[in-house]
């Protein structure tokens, strides 16, 4: 086996070992606490702030910088349309043909 | 796996589907993209069964084509893979019990899989919303990526397709229904702005993490009886 081959497979265990880690850890903490309805309460904001961030920076940025327009105004025609109760699949491509679309037009 | 297609409604179900097949097609964008930089063709299909975590697999094989460092590659893996533990922490009720189901469990723990358990009330169908979205998940996106290393000498591009605006608005459509309280809403309001403010110059993954300071502002009052704060009594003020 050659080094590369050696430092590609040793990185993709690390990545791996480390990613069950963190699930696991979640996962059993969560296993060991029966949670109060203020932690439930607190759990659930969490989530929702942590989804909420995770909406608003993919949408908007790529290493670290502005993706453009296409993507965000797609995702913002989905969320319109997610609020007024549009069925999922409807969402989904309503908002990758926006992005589509205005690609097509030459927005970037 | 039948009965898990049993326990959910059939809109679940659904959906469930269309994220699989948005995200198969990802997947084999991946595979054509790590392939297509040279790098080996077993990569994309290793890093996608023992890792499963698109964008720390994107992260991975970006900086190593574009030249950084092993140590790097994995370091931007693993922190955008840190949100994984607090939502490991919220949804793990719909992991269930027992060492084989809490290992399997965790593993097909993704945005996707938390987002559709947590819609669900608690109970039989979040258990079956949580794992159907994870098995079929990992199923789909491991098809695109073998396909994706066999065949994939065109990438296919994605951005043309949209489909990087597709991922943010599955988990909007998840989450908006959660958005139901004014405190979540300020908690929200507040984490999205920090997020946004540092993720200029924070690598991917930790501007998500300190988002969380947003709780914040929405935690619960603690108990009926709580005294209100000094600076809300309106002669509270020494000025």
């Amino acid at each position: 086996m050659s080094s590369v081959t050696i430092g590609l497979l040793v990185a993709a265990g690390v990545l791996a070992v480390g990613t069950i880690a963190l699930r696991l850890a979640g996962v059993l903490l969560r296993a060991r606490i029966v949670p109060s309805e203020r932690v439930q309460e607190l759990l659930d904001t969490g989530v929702a702030v942590l989804f909420c961030a995770l909406i608003a920076t993919s949408a908007l940025i790529e290493a670290q910088e502005f993706v453009g327009w296409a993507r965000p105004l797609g995702v913002a025609v989905g969320g319109v349309l997610a609020w007024r109760r549009a069925p999922f699949v409807v969402v989904v491509i309503a908002a990758a043909a926006v992005a589509a679309i205005l690609r097509l037009l030459g927005l970037p | 796996m039948r009965s898990l297609w049993r326990a959910v409604d059939p809109v679940t179900a659904r959906s469930i589907l269309v994220v699989c097949a948005a995200d198969g097609i990802v997947g084999f964008a991946f595979a054509a993209i790590t392939v297509g930089a040279d790098l080996p063709l077993w990569l994309p299909t290793l890093l996608s069964i023992v890792v499963f975590a698109g964008a720390s697999q994107f992260l991975l094989v970006g900086v190593i084509a574009s030249g950084g460092s092993l140590l790097a590659a994995v370091a931007a893996g693993l922190l955008v893979n840190a949100r994984l533990l607090p939502l490991g922490l919220a949804v793990g009720d719909a992991v269930g019990r027992g060492t084989w189901r809490t290992l399997i469990g965790s593993h097909v723990l993704t945005d996707e899989s938390a987002a559709f358990a947590l819609i669900q009330p608690s109970g039989e169908r979040r258990r079956a919303a949580f794992w159907l979205c994870g098995i079929a998940l990992f199923l789909f996106w491991n098809v695109g990526v073998v396909a994706g290393a066999l065949v994939g000498t065109t990438i296919p591009d994605t951005d043309a397709l949209g489909l990087d605006a597709a991922f943010p608005a599955i988990i909007l459509a998840l989450v908006l229904p959660t958005l139901r309280s004014a405190r979540i809403g300020r908690a929200v309001a507040v984490g999205v702005a920090i997020a946004l403010v540092t993720a200029p110059f924070l690598p991917a993954g930790v501007p998500v993490l300190l988002a969380l300071l947003g709780v914040v502002v929405g935690l619960p009052p603690r108990r009926a009886s709580t005294p209100a704060t000094p600076a809300l009594e309106p002669s509270g003020s020494p000025e």
